[in-house]
């Protein structure tokens, strides 16, 4: 069966990933793995973003099965209900004002730019190295704040991949959770 | 008259993400997503392979005996 182009968009979501390490500016390419799905469900009231496009729940996949660093069991109850799909979406956009908030701070120059990358929203990872300097203060904020989004998102990606089945992220991801909320209301 | 029992796909539409990992391993393109909210299976077009079951992440699919 011939492949298309957009079942090699893994390839995108692990140079993402890796870039981060290099240069933290690049993080904003990511913005793309939220306009893209939001616009679907909006303008199209569909999810072709997850069902077609998302090379993250390929990269799971892949990894996942291919890898076979999944143990492929069912996702527990409590997981894919919908308080807790709900409840972890109204949590992120908590976490990603916050964020957006942080870089404002920075922007208006009443806070210095920190330059690590938070994982799991708790833990601070120096990450000086992937920052020249040369670049405005807040755009790099956004960078690095953007970016401990994605990081700590794959993180917990790849342990409901490991412990679960290899696209567990898909149950409980914020993205997939708003667009079908947004494909619910606009399709009623 | 002999009755065939066939096994078929099933949804449980309430509890499905709408994530499309059986979409893209169905063999026989028998499913779609169905505004962006659930995945449709064409029960004409399933041929009980249990592709999909397997895949599904929220282990919402299951194989339903038809008659």
């Amino acid at each position: 069966m011939k492949k298309h182009w957009h079942e090699y968009l893994w390839v995108f979501s692990a140079i993402y990933i890796v870039l981060g390490f290099l240069n933290i500016v690049f993080a904003w390419i990511g913005l793309i793995c939220f306009i893209v799905p939001l616009m679907g469900a909006i303008v199209n009231g569909n999810k072709s973003y997850c069902n077609k496009y998302c090379g993250r729940g390929q990269l799971f996949q892949l990894i996942g099965n291919k890898l076979k660093l999944s143990r492929n069991k069912d996702i527990p109850k409590f997981l894919k209900s919908n308080w807790f799909r709900y409840g972890f979406l109204i949590f992120f956009m908590i976490m990603f004002s916050n964020m957006i908030f942080s870089t404002y701070l920075v922007f208006s120059e009443n806070r210095n730019l920190k330059e690590f990358v938070t994982l799991l929203w708790t833990i601070k990872l120096p990450w000086q190295w992937a920052y020249a300097g040369n670049i405005t203060p807040w755009i790099a904020q956004f960078a690095f704040g953007f970016y401990s989004v994605m990081l700590t998102s794959t993180v917990l990606g790849m342990v409901t991949m490991f412990f679960f089945k290899p696209r567990a992220w898909c149950v409980y991801c914020p993205m997939g959770t708003m667009t079908q909320g947004i494909c619910k209301i606009k399709n009623r | 008259m002999n009755t065939i029992k066939k096994k078929k796909a099933d949804v449980s539409k309430k509890e499905c993400v709408a994530c499309g990992s059986c979409v893209s391993v169905c063999p026989r393109d028998a499913i779609s997503i169905y505004k962006g909210i659930y995945a449709f299976i064409d029960r004409n077009l399933c041929i009980g392979c249990s592709k999909c079951v397997k895949i599904c992440p929220a282990s919402v699919i299951g194989m339903e005996v038809v008659i």
